[in-house]
């Protein structure tokens, strides 16, 4: 590690000619790149938000604070949204962040065979990978009344079918739910099924030697371990699940539906305004709080997890 | 004795519970993707729509839009290789965008010592968590301004560096981490033997880590080929539609009308990447816990 440090020192010292400015000329790239496509798009949302832009995305006109004053007292479908994205967050996020985690420790500890863990990982993973539009797509017939199996499943069991799963509520929320949830919970998974593997297993077998069951194991070594892990993916899942609308969108058809459907939320709702019905200040102004959730977010990850532990979910080795 | 008998064949049958009981939560929930995924197949060799997952009279002529021209209802397109060309350009577009930039910044991270070093790395992680989609409008008016939009061809470019650039923060991390495992003695010998270090960046280390490199290629790639959403809310013209716009466009309108069409273009669309998937799985099960990050 010393010497690692001391030979970056060294470098620049040694190459007079480019000198201190060769690894800006290696990230000038790159850094062209975060401007354009990540901190020039967050200032011109936040100044987009004070400023009417209708039809033309490039004609502004800074109005102040008129669209806030608009979302809160004069937009029903503000409301709506919010609280079709506190459903939705919150029951995705049970998923994404709980259910995975039984899934993880199912798989991990349970399942002895490698090969059928990985499996069984794999076809967890099948949502997330599939395009949104063939998932969609997939889904479609899934869930249509004549040709779909749901609906013959549910009749068969005696269940209420619909039928029209899209537009009848509750069952489009509860589809909505479905939806995000399969394509979300790999993702617990597999940073779960890590943290398990890495635990040594001579805890398992002491802990079974003292007589616990394979409950109590669970309860008493696996979890207590992965209490930062659970936090991380419940803190990260909940930031995604905020800003995410391409499931919904690509599901439910134009932005129209989905709020006819009871599934519009919050990030669909700033997306339909500006693309939809070329309202573009507007749909910045309902962007900003979306975009301030994502900083704070941020900054509490750092303060809660510090640096090194948030590079750990980045590390890949091949 | 009879007691331990008892026991032990009590015990055996708890065991067998439980474990049906762990195999029940793992893979009841999956039949519905596993079904999903299987009547794609089927559907796509099936004359009607199919109610299950048993072919009703099995064709090819699902697969006619390979060479002859596509009809969904109303809306009529010659030849399917222009959207495929479209689609291929944008994957591309954005392997090309994303990959070289990675990978001089993922080095600079690892070799270099340079003011701003640790700070950049945290822009990375931030950069990493922040959810890029929230930033769609405000993109839009930088492409306006760019004159990247509306250009047919050259919206498609844009697309394809909005992509690209949501994407180099990941892709510059998981190279970082490649370089990060080579010793810094190779990178000093060579050094020693004469090499600049821009020839030591492209001579010595490029081809060590040539697997990360070509892992965050084909990653990148089957990001652009799977892109919609900005695809979708930048692409108007139908002439330059990738796959999935173009997908998503005839299954508003025209779903009831030939499912097994549909299904045959969208087992087209999806074949590379279920071929990439099933060549490198365990590659993907590592990658997609970066690459999928994003819910």
């Amino acid at each position: 590690m010393e010497i690692r440090s001391f030979l970056r020192k060294l470098r620049p010292r040694r190459m007079p000619r480019l000198g201190r400015a060769l690894p800006y000329i290696y990230i000038a790239p790159f850094l062209a790149y975060i401007l354009i496509t990540w901190i020039a798009p967050v200032a011109i949302t936040i100044y987009m938000a004070f400023t009417e832009c209708r039809w033309t995305v490039t004609r502004m006109r800074f109005i102040g604070l008129e669209n806030f004053i608009r979302i809160f007292t004069r937009d029903i479908y503000a409301v709506d949204a919010i609280y079709v994205t506190a459903i939705y967050v919150s029951s995705v996020l049970v998923i994404n962040a709980f259910f995975s985690l039984i899934l993880a420790i199912f798989v991990t500890y349970f399942v002895g065979n490698e090969t059928i863990a990985s499996a069984i990982r794999l076809a967890w993973l099948i949502p997330r990978i599939t395009p949104a539009v063939i998932y969609a797509l997939m889904w479609r017939w899934f869930i249509d009344p004549r040709i779909g199996p749901l609906n013959a499943m549910l009749k068969a069991l005696g269940l209420p079918a619909p039928s029209d799963w899209l537009l009848t509520l509750p069952y489009s929320r509860l589809l909505m739910i479905a939806v995000n949830g399969y394509v979300g919970a790999s993702f617990g998974m597999i940073i779960y099924s890590a943290a398990v593997v890495s635990i040594p297993k001579d805890l398992f077998y002491a802990a079974k030697v003292d007589g616990a069951s394979d409950f109590q194991i669970c309860r008493h070594i696996i979890l207590p371990l992965l209490k930062w892990h659970i936090f991380f993916v419940t803190s990260w899942q909940a930031l995604s699940l905020l800003s995410s609308y391409e499931h919904i969108l690509a599901l439910w058809a134009g932005a129209g539906t989905a709020r006819a459907a009871g599934v519009e939320v919050w990030a669909l709702y700033a997306y339909s305004k500006a693309f939809y019905t070329s309202d573009y200040g507007y749909g910045a102004a309902l962007s900003v709080f979306l975009v301030a959730i994502g900083i704070i977010f941020i900054l509490f990850f750092f303060k809660v997890f510090g640096f090194e532990r948030m590079m750990q979910p980045s590390r890949v080795e091949v | 004795m009879g007691e331990v008998k008892y026991s032990v064949r009590k015990a055996k049958i708890m065991a067998l519970l439980k474990m049906a009981f762990v195999y029940a939560v793992l893979l009841v929930p999956l039949v519905p993707v596993l079904m999903m995924v299987a009547w794609l197949f089927v559907q796509s060799i099936s004359a009607g729509p199919t109610m299950g997952l048993i072919p009703r009279g099995i064709t090819l002529k699902n697969f006619r839009f390979l060479w002859s021209e596509i009809r969904f209802g109303l809306s009529k397109y010659p030849t399917i290789w222009p959207i495929v060309m479209n689609s291929l350009i944008l994957a591309l577009g954005v392997t090309a965008f994303e990959v070289p930039v990675a990978a001089l910044t993922g080095y600079a991270l690892s070799r270099m010592e340079f003011r701003g070093r640790v700070a950049l790395m945290k822009l990375i992680i931030a950069l990493h968590a922040f959810p890029g989609v929230i930033l769609l409008i405000a993109l839009f008016y930088i492409l306006n301004r760019l004159g990247l939009y509306g250009k047919g061809l050259l919206t498609l470019i844009g697309v394809a560096l909005v992509k690209a650039g949501l994407g180099v923060p990941m892709d510059t991390w998981i190279l970082k981490g490649f370089f990060d495992g080579i010793p810094w003695e190779l990178e000093w010998a060579a050094m020693i033997d004469g090499c600049s270090r821009f020839q030591t960046w492209r001579k010595v280390l490029l081809p060590i880590i040539a697997p990360g490199i070509s892992a965050v290629a084909i990653f990148a790639f089957m990001n652009g080929w799977g892109e919609f959403l900005i695809a979708y809310t930048y692409i108007k013209r139908k002439e330059f539609y990738p796959l999935s716009v173009f997908l998503y466009s005839v299954i508003g309108e025209f779903v009831f009308v030939d499912w097994g069409l549909l299904a045959a273009v969208a087992l087209f669309y999806i074949l590379p990447i279920l071929l990439f998937y099933a060549l490198s799985q365990r590659t993907l099960l590592k990658l997609q816990l970066v690459g999928g990050i994003k819910g």
